[in-house]
């Protein structure tokens, strides 16, 4: 391989992306921007989750229950009646429904241990899932307070004492802003390079690099060096000064140790992007097969949904994905402080699958030279 | 015929009208009159301002300065405009550019019939009548992309005159077209001419042989007008024979003197009796279809070698092959004695080549293309300056270094391509078709350049042409068609064989010896009567959206890898997805710092183990271990069990354990928190229960939670009704967000610009294959949800078949509205990727409810499409709700459409600026 072939190469690469004001301005809007409301737009934990109350009681101790919903976590609850709750689920308005029996101080005090129900819009996933949790131990915490006042309850002898780690407020801007980053960090790199080739294509300009003495190795790598090198820059930009500065989100380890990581998963993206423009015929095909594959990468690597709860067939299928490493990656890194030491598996990973991509695009882009 | 077209009201007046590129201008203070009912031509060089003179007229420009008046009313008038597409006719330069290369001859012309209004019996009889007159009656089921330049020509004429305009604009309508095709053309057009007399015709080109058959002429030359007239007018008027010497003697005399109208040719260039290329018995077949058949040829050092023959006969294949860019199906080629492989970097190193289609970046400057070029052919760092430089002195560049290649005239661009493939100071130079779209002037000092090539640094240039002119300038040339090699010989030689006074003559000979092609009988229209849409064109036409809609349809069914994609597309990502996703924590691993070691405190430990929710990983021996396996993520929940855990138990002493949780991602951890305090608290009352001290553990009240709509919490039943909206986001505004900018990019809007259709037509047409595509999409995906994943549909499922067919409305008008804004193709994914993404995924609800969010995602969620319909698509399947619950979101869905159409129609731009 030439080096000086593939540096001039890149140059005109980079001198491309720069003549289009368009697609610039999408790249700062997607590093600072999207990033920006992506971390903000979640909320910090349960946040203003709706919920009413069909209070049946009326006594000192239900007030005292409907009052203890008070926002961030929860909006002030709706007094209904019976049967406005069902309605109120079914539009979608309340994603929890408490409805107080009559008579429950009475039997509280009298010892009888009365149940409240609790209905839960168990479509919410994620509000239904800890929602419940926190509404019990509220509804719970008020009862026992109530109590307290009137009989003497010793304190249970076994306590547990509940710490998160890393993030003890379990703040969802941090970790939001990193998993948006890595996202627009995957999108950005296959679509520059994918979309790069493809254009070359059209414009018949990559037949004028073919006659040249330049190898394919050199062309494809220049795509890979210069279009790497564009999302580095944003995501340097990105990490430091949108979401260290910005954000304020306390990074825990070595910046240089992830964008190191970066690397390595930028090596992998763009290799994909030009393996993706070498099946795609036409840009149209390329637009779709980016979506199919964009929405597994996003949806389906750990930066979504847990990754252990997955299916082990998908845990499996997404072990071949960049996007699963990286993002174990950059949480170890960055909120748990992990060095080298700890992060090698997927690094290791990266590597592997950014070389096998590299190979296979390369492979592609020489035996479909001929249909240009 | 010339003084009845004089005695007439113009057709056309210019008053001091000026175009202006940003700061170069294409046409300075321009005024004069065109006669009606007459052929008029205007004659020049490329890149005078003739292509935009004529789009001008055409209605497809914008008018800056200066007033136009076509057909008594002004250009600058929407509403006149709206009233001369009808009449008018327009062929923009450039060979089938207005064509859509994947539809059929017949498909083609029916697309611009139906854009006119015509019935279907209408539409049968013309395109029979016109594919008749032009010979492509045999060929109306071929797609337009396989047909010759000639044809394309031919088809672009069939399009333009399918609604019998009064004015017809052509631009450059024969360069890049052989002289066969040619001669038919204009045959046929005077055909046309003598059974329609009141039509007028405005043409431009840049052949100057063709101007003495127009009636009357403007001579142009950068952005000016030289001369008007007819033909006889300027010959006497100049004194000259030829209407090349008398463009010449019109051109400013600073011009004048640099150009020369002697002809150069190589017949004193010497050449030597060392091969420099020979190919023998080579043959390429694509498929069943043969492009080059069993060509062999030998050519000499320091030879000119023309390579003659109509488009499409091979001969761009036949040079591929010797550039090593396509390899031979059958037969070997040599290059200085080397046979030709592809992967011999060091013969590239002595070729010099230039492709057909201009082919340099657009978006390099001249000096970057020529720096590039000769960094990548490893022209020493040091004599790069002093070679561009050269090389810029010698073509003329030095003035534009600085300069785009797509804002210079084509002649330049030529001269740059040549330059570039120069810059090597190569031996061979293959040239493909250099001179095509060039005007004679510009041509004739090319080939200057070409013939001191050969004869001062003896460089051997192997060139394909279609101009008869050029081909006789050339030693040797081969004669082509149809993939074989008729003859070769010197051009006498040739001449002499068919006694033929010119190479064209003896060519056509030899071609109606190998084809028995005759000219076409020429038997047009009579005059019929104008279309019958006469209707007001400000109202959306029915019959425009469904011809927009048609050719949409046709096209991507033409392409059954996006249709493939889109479809089984969607259903793999159900599945991946579907199962996918799931929210509920599961396998969550856990070790135990266990300092007590007692029965006690293992039974504690096997509480948590025993659940499906943890499992237990090997015991940890220190805090400092804790903290390296949670840092790694290998441990997701640490426990600490103090010393004497169980004797404070039994002392009824308060005892503490410790948990940690990985708070790394916080939603995973809110969820293990409530089962980590639900195993303790379950522990406790085990306990409790065991000891007979229920009381002291119990609560004084118990919480039931009943999880509506989906009783056993299943991730499935939850994320199914929400994938759907979101794949039926995502795809169908993906498929439509190229169909605009494409045709942008590819030069087919200008169909767009210049026939009645609205932009809401077009934005509207260009929706309905999407919308019905991603309709099918929702019926196949639904289909899967309640069989294959067992999602029950409780509720009604005619308002959630409505509700999605709005929706996906809206998400190709969202696609349709990127496209529309976006100048290229990249940008438009991008910005499609972006706008789609984050919010179907994060904003709409689908895992955290819009009405917690915070921030411009709040406002987002609240008028994305997607939040409405995931609620109607929950509603439907969840909870058995029907149209009477789902009001205000399906009232959401029906105005998100029209306000994204809409839009579409304002950034949409009926003319080019």
């Amino acid at each position: 391989m030439g080096l000086r072939n593939i540096a001039h190469l890149c140059v005109k690469e980079m001198r491309s992306l720069l003549r289009d004001p368009v697609m610039m301005i999408l790249i700062v809007y997607a590093f600072s921007l999207e990033i920006y409301s992506a971390a903000v737009a979640l909320p910090e934990t349960l946040n203003k989750a709706p919920i009413a109350i069909v209070d049946e009681d009326r006594s000192p101790l239900s007030v005292r229950i409907a009052d203890a919903f008070y926002p961030p976590f929860f909006l002030r609850p709706k007094l209904i009646n019976q049967a406005q709750m069902d309605a109120r689920m079914d539009a979608g308005l309340d994603t929890f429904a408490l409805d107080i029996p009559p008579g429950f101080q009475r039997d509280v005090l009298a010892g009888k241990q009365p149940a409240i129900q609790l209905n839960v819009d168990a479509t919410r996933m994620t509000q239904a899932f800890t929602g419940s949790g926190y509404v019990q131990a509220i509804v719970l915490g008020e009862v026992q307070g109530f109590v307290q006042r009137y009989r003497d309850v010793s304190v249970p002898p076994v306590n547990l004492a509940l710490r998160a780690r890393f993030n003890p407020e379990l703040s969802n801007r941090w970790f939001a802003s990193v998993i948006e980053l890595i996202s627009v960090v995957t999108m950005l790199s296959i679509i520059l390079t994918g979309a790069a080739l493809i254009r070359e294509r059209e414009h018949g300009t990559i037949e004028h690099l073919l006659v040249m003495p330049v190898t394919v190795t050199e062309i494809m790598t220049s795509k890979v060096l210069s279009m790497g090198i564009v999302v580095f820059v944003a995501t340097s930009f990105a990490l430091t000064v949108m979401i260290q500065q910005v954000l304020n989100v306390p990074i825990a380890g070595s910046l240089g140790l992830f964008m190191a990581g970066t690397t390595l998963h930028l090596f992998a993206t763009t290799s994909m992007g030009v393996l993706l423009a070498t099946l795609a015929r036409s840009m149209p095909q390329f637009g779709l097969l980016l979506m199919l594959v964009l929405l597994p990468l996003e949806m389906l690597s750990g930066g979504t949904t847990p990754r252990e709860s997955m299916p082990e067939v998908v845990q499996f299928i997404m072990q071949a994905a960049p996007t699963t490493h990286f993002v174990a990656m950059a949480q170890a890194i960055l909120f748990r402080g992990a060095g080298l030491e700890n992060v090698w598996p997927q690094f290791l990973a990266l590597a592997v699958i950014g070389s096998v991509l590299f190979a296979l695009a390369l492979a592609r882009f020489r035996s479909t030279i001929g249909d240009f | 015929m010339t003084s009845d077209a004089r005695s007439q009201r113009p057709i056309a007046s210019l008053a001091n009208v000026t175009l202006k590129y940003g700061a170069v201008s294409a046409l300075d203070d321009i005024s004069f009159e065109i006669p009606a009912g007459c052929m008029a031509g205007l004659i020049g060089p490329d890149a005078v301002g003739k292509s935009s003179l004529l789009a001008l007229l055409a209605g497809a420009r914008k008018v800056q300065q200066g007033q136009i008046t076509l057909d008594g009313g002004d250009m600058a008038n929407a509403r006149h405009r709206r009233e001369m597409v009808r009449k008018v006719a327009y062929l923009p330069q450039g060979l089938g550019r207005n064509l859509y290369p994947i539809l059929s001859v017949r498909e083609n012309i029916d697309f611009f019939a139906r854009l006119f209004g015509q019935d279907t019996e209408e539409r049968k009889r013309r395109i029979d009548r016109l594919t008749k007159a032009t010979g492509l009656h045999p060929f109306l089921d071929r797609p337009a992309s396989k047909l010759s330049g000639g044809m394309k020509q031919k088809l672009g004429l069939c399009c333009a005159l399918i609604h019998d305009p009064e004015v017809l604009i052509l631009d450059e309508p024969t360069t890049g077209v052989d002289p066969l095709s040619r001669r038919q053309f204009w045959d046929l057009i005077d055909g046309i001419r003598e059974k329609l007399p009141q039509m007028s015709v405005l043409v431009a080109t840049s052949y100057m042989d063709e101007a003495r058959r127009f009636d009357w002429l403007v001579a142009m030359d950068d952005g000016k007008v030289l001369a008007t007239g007819t033909p006889e007018e300027l010959l006497q008027k100049t004194g000259t024979a030829t209407m090349e010497e008398a463009y010449i003697a019109v051109l400013p005399a600073s011009k004048r003197q640099t150009e020369n109208a002697v002809i150069v040719t190589a017949k004193d260039v010497p050449v030597q009796d060392d091969i420099a290329i020979e190919a023998r018995d080579l043959t390429m077949s694509f498929g069943n279809f043969t492009a080059v058949n069993d060509v062999s040829f030998k050519i000499r050092k320091g030879e000119i070698f023309g390579f003659v023959g109509p488009n499409g006969c091979g001969k761009t294949t036949t040079m591929k092959m010797l550039t090593g860019l396509l390899a031979p199906s059958a037969g070997q080629a040599w290059l200085f004695d080397h046979p030709l492989d592809p992967h011999d970097l060091a013969t590239r190193r002595r070729v010099g080549y230039m492709s057909q289609s201009f082919s340099l970046y657009p978006e390099l400057t001249v000096r970057q293309n020529l720096v590039l070029h000769a960094r990548l052919f490893h022209v020493p760092e040091l004599r790069i300056r002093a070679r561009v430089d050269a090389l810029a002195d010698r073509f003329d560049l030095t003035g534009v270094l600085n300069a785009l290649p797509p804002r210079l005239p084509l002649g330049q661009r030529q001269r740059l391509s040549l330059a570039v493939a120069l810059i090597h100071s190569p031996e061979v130079l293959i040239l493909d078709e250099p001179t095509s779209g060039v005007d004679p002037v510009t041509r004739n000092r090319f080939w200057r350049h070409l013939i001191d090539l050969a004869d001062q640094e003896g460089v051997t240039i192997f060139v394909s042409t279609h101009f008869m002119n050029e081909a006789e300038r050339c030693h040797r040339v081969a004669l082509m068609n149809e993939g074989r090699v008729l003859a070769v010989d010197t051009p006498d030689a040739l001449c002499a064989q068919h006694n033929a006074d010119t190479l064209e003559d003896a060519f056509i000979d030899f071609l109606n010896g190998d084809e028995q092609v005759a000219p076409p009988p020429v038997t047009v229209a009579t005059k019929t009567t104008a279309g019958r849409d006469d209707r007001a064109f400000t109202f959306p036409s029915f019959g425009r959206i469904a011809s927009i809609a048609r050719r949409e349809q046709l096209e991507l069914r033409r392409d059954p890898i996006r249709l493939t994609l889109a479809l089984v597309g969607s259903v793999i990502l159900m599945f991946v997805m579907g199962y996918g996703i799931n929210l509920d924590v599961k396998d969550m691993r856990f070790g135990v710092l266990d300092r007590d070691q007692t029965a006690l405190s293992r039974e504690y430990v096997q509480n948590l183990s025993g659940s499906p929710y943890f499992i237990e990983q090997p015991p940890i021996s220190s805090p400092a271990e804790m903290d390296a396996r949670m840092r790694s993520g290998e441990l997701s929940l640490g426990l600490e069990i103090p010393h004497g855990f169980a004797a404070d138990i039994a002392r009824r002493r308060p005892v503490e354990i410790g948990a940690w949780l990985d708070g790394a991602m916080p939603m995973r951890a809110e969820t293990a928190q409530g089962y980590v305090l639900g195993m303790h608290a379950h522990w406790l009352g085990f306990k409790a229960a065991q000891a007979g001290m229920g009381e002291l553990f119990a609560g004084p009240a118990v919480v039931q939670t009943r999880f509506r709509y989906n009783p056993e919490v299943k991730s499935l039943i939850a994320m199914v009704p929400a994938v759907i909206p979101i794949l039926l986001m995502m795809i169908p505004a993906m498929l439509a967000a190229l169909s605009v900018v494409r045709e942008k990019e590819l030069g087919s809007i200008t169909n767009f610009y210049v026939t009645p259709t609205t932009k809401l037509e077009f934005a509207l047409g260009k929706q309905m294959p999407y919308i019905a595509l991603s309709t099918v999409s929702f019926l196949l995906l639904t289909l899967m949800a309640v069989t294959i994943f067992g999602v029950p549909l409780t509720g009604d499922f005619v308002t959630l078949f409505f509700a999605s067919v709005l929706y996906v409305a809206a998400a190709t008008a969202l696609g349709l509205l990127i496209s529309s804004f976006m100048r290229s193709q990249i940008a438009a994914l991008f910005g499609t990727a972006l706008i789609t993404l984050l919010p179907a995924v994060t904003y709409s609800g689908m895992i955290d409810p819009v009405s917690s969010l915070e921030g411009p995602g709040r406002i987002i969620g609240a008028i994305y499409p997607t939040t409405h319909f995931l609620t109607i698509a929950r509603g439907v399947f969840s909870k058995g709700l029907g149209f009477a619950d789902l009001g205000a979101p399906f009232f959401a869905l029906v105005v998100t459409w029209p306000v994204l159409i809409i839009l579409t129609a304002l950034v949409l731009k009926k003319q080019e600026r």
